[in-house]
């Protein structure tokens, strides 16, 4: 049996001595517009890593964080156009098609001649492609955003925190994450400190 | 922000109402009242899921609710192993009290993606007092609807037919037939009412999650809230995805009953082949929806002391709503009767003249009555502000509105072309208990629902209290409040800070 040489520990940062390597730090605060101005300035200062948590969306914190718009609604405008050309595919070869196609079985069209009506029938099969449109879209568009989002996402170092419970309630927080260039923990610290925080604490990992 | 006056008024002994319902158009009328704190929001929604019993009458409309259910499923196995003859169905009336409950159960359903999806894009805040359980009460309509196609296809096992699944027949389905287009209009809004309903409601599940002492509760809500922890970058996409969601539904809803009304409006029955029939079905969809919605909030707000958001101002406009659907249903009915006699055609004349006057006469003007004049009170204010009258006019609506789909299926099928082939529908008990029974689904669904689901929209309601505007500055003064030009750290402001943040002199980060 071979043993290993003792994992070296990570270099420590200022005074502090973390047991437990840091997740960040969250600065608590108790109303919407402490949180925009202190939003502002954490922007200003360079972070990048760094968010606002807040129990519901607070009108303006997007342009103070200076976050940029999704591209969710180009991605959802795709989905719901191959929405509509499988609504169209689907009737046009099972009503229309005399051929064979693998789609995991083979499977044969069914040109079904009714009333001497086109096969093709546009019209009657807009309903559907419709449907399957707004089908596509509305699924991509939830599916896209949870992605995105990253969620979900169950364990979390943010979710283990008693005082982050009350951010589905009426707390506001800033966290800016060890991983940013410019965290510097003790700095960072009083950083969020001097913001008008009401409470700020280290977030283990 | 200054607010209007919030007067008490006792329309019953026990039915304090706070009147909020004042217009001027200068302020915002109060949406949440007797709260400023947004604690106080959470409280009051979340102590119904976290209370340790529900009130007694949650008990008693749950037991009544469960008797239906064991009803509906004895009626639905006996049709299944016995066969549709035991419906009252006859030759020519192929359809009735099953698509009657179907197109009743749909058009409710309707009324929930109005309030969450158009009128979030018309951007009417006090939807979000009743948007989830309207929401709710959606998805559990289009089920109890989904049931009744579903069941009256008679050989059940052969349902998948349906769909265009590759089988051993190598037959598909018939894409010109508006049943089939139904198919996919119902799958898909009850799949995309499913998504908006479950995405409104992530935040606040996380509400309850974070709330939550139970080991059970914590699992259970936990896994249903995704791990949302209210990141504002989580929330920009949020609210893009939900703008999105509701762009989507509301065209989706008017498709939908468009598509219901094509089940007959395609056919060549007189009395169906109109083309006035999906607007008319889309109306008097919403029109039985938001009855339903008032039917539903009156109770639940009363029994689970959500007053304070869901006020008397919400109940208002459901009212007004509901009068306006109305005019236009009976616009609808005035016009359906005088195309008929100009359009010249004798079978459609006939069929409106024996709607109101023939064999099913008492069926149309219970419909006129219940869905025509009785609306019309809602002019009045003191009858849209008093509970109990408002509550039993909605209650007349929904019969009103389930006899205007039986008047359209049933009288235009009993008497068509031939009247050697005419007969007479008369209802069975297997009719009328899946009718029953179908309320007892739709009850009991809703009843876990206001148990164990957060009944208000949480994160919503909060952010249309005036407290949520950054601009607020309400209990206590803010010194560093506004924009780049604080003046409690100007160096963060000024564009030097910008490209060196970490030459700060106050102890500002700088790279590691």
């Amino acid at each position: 049996m071979t043993t290993l040489s003792p994992i070296p520990s990570p270099v420590v940062q200022g005074n502090q001595i973390p047991r437990k390597r840091l997740y960040g730090i969250m600065a608590e605060f108790h109303d919407p517009a402490a949180l925009m101005a202190a939003a502002d300035k954490v922007r200003m200062a360079g972070f990048r890593w760094w968010d606002c948590h807040t129990p519901f969306p607070v009108h303006g914190l997007d342009q103070a964080m200076g976050i940029k718009r999704t591209i969710l609604p180009v991605l959802v405008f795709g989905a719901g156009m191959t929405g509509t050309m499988i609504g169209f595919c689907l009737q046009a070869f099972t009503n229309a098609a005399s051929f064979s196609i693998w789609a995991l079985v083979w499977v044969t069209g069914y040109p079904f001649l009714i009333s001497g009506k086109p096969l093709i029938s546009l019209p009657a099969f807009i309903p559907v492609m419709f449907e399957l449109t707004i089908l596509f879209s509305a699924l991509s568009a939830v599916g896209i955003m949870f992605l995105f989002n990253g969620l979900p996402r169950w364990n979390h170092p943010l979710l283990a925190n008693k005082r982050f419970l009350r951010v589905t309630d009426d707390r506001f927080f800033i966290v800016i994450e060890s991983r940013d260039p410019r965290f510097f923990a003790s700095r960072t610290e009083q950083f969020l400190k001097d913001l008008g925080a009401k409470a700020v604490e280290m977030v283990e990992a | 922000m200054s607010s209007l006056p919030v007067n008490r008024q006792t329309a019953l002994p026990g039915f304090q109402e706070s009147d909020n319902t004042a217009e001027n158009p200068g302020v915002r009328a109060p949406l949440v009242l007797n709260m400023d704190r947004f604690g106080q929001v959470t409280r009051q929604v979340c102590q119904v899921a976290e209370s340790k019993k529900p009130p007694f009458a949650w008990y008693a409309a749950f037991t009544i609710s469960l008797g239906l259910v064991g009803l509906l499923g004895f009626c639905v196995n006996y049709l299944i192993f016995t066969g549709v003859g035991v419906w009252g169905l006859n030759n020519p009336v192929m359809w009735a009290f099953d698509i009657t409950n179907f197109v009743f159960w749909v058009g409710i359903g309707h009324a929930g993606t109005l309030i969450s999806a158009i009128l979030f894009l018309f951007r009417q805040k006090w939807r979000t007092g009743i948007n989830r359980f309207a929401e709710a009460m959606t998805i559990f309509a289009v089920i109890c609807a989904g049931l009744f196609p579903g069941i009256h296809v008679g050989r059940v096992w052969l349902a998948y037919w349906l769909f265009p699944i590759p089988n051993q027949m190598e037959m598909w389905p018939q894409f010109r037939s508006p049943l089939l287009w139904d198919v996919f209009a119902v799958g898909t809004y009850f799949t995309v009412s499913f998504v908006f309903w479950f995405v409104g409601m992530v935040p606040d599940l996380a509400t309850l999650r974070d709330r939550a002492t139970g080991r059970i509760q914590q699992f259970a809500y936990g896994l249903f809230a995704l791990g949302w922890r209210g990141s504002n970058r989580h929330w920009h996409r949020y609210e893009r995805a939900y703008l999105l969601l509701a762009a989507l539904s509301t065209p989706l809803v008017l498709s939908v009953h468009s598509v219901v009304s094509f089940d007959f409006a395609v056919s060549q029955v007189p009395g169906w082949h109109t083309t006035i029939f999906p607007p008319y079905f889309v109306a008097g969809a919403i029109f039985s929806g938001f009855a339903m919605v008032v039917t539903l909030a009156v109770p639940a707000r009363q029994l689970f002391g959500l007053k304070d958001l869901i006020t008397l101002r919400h109940l208002d406009n459901m009212n007004k709503i509901i009068l306006v659907t109305g005019c236009m249903v009976g616009y609808a009915y005035s016009m359906e009767f005088f195309i008929a006699w100009y359009s010249g055609a004798v079978y459609e004349r006939f069929a409106f003249i024996n709607r109101a006057f023939g064999q099913y006469w008492w069926a149309y003007w219970i419909m006129v009555s219940c869905n025509v004049i009785t609306p019309q009170l809602f002019w009045f204010k003191s009858i849209r502000t008093s509970i109990p009258i408002m509550f039993a006019l909605c209650l007349v609506v929904n019969i009103g509105m389930w006899f205007e789909r039986f008047v359209i299926i049933v009288t235009s099928l009993a008497n068509d072309f031939l009247p050697t082939s005419w007969d007479f529908f008369t209802p069975t008990w297997v009719d009328m208990g899946t009718m029953l029974g179908a309320f007892g689904l739709f009850g009991i669904l809703f009843l876990l629902f206001c148990r164990y689901l957060p009944m208000i929209a949480i994160a919503e309601v909060k952010a249309t209290m005036p407290q949520a505007d950054p601009h607020w500055s309400g209990y206590a003064a803010h010194d560093d409040h506004g924009h780049a030009g604080g003046s409690a750290q100007p160096s963060f402001a000024s564009p030097d800070a910008l490209r060196s943040p970490g030459s700060g002199p106050d102890g500002g980060p700088s790279a590691p």
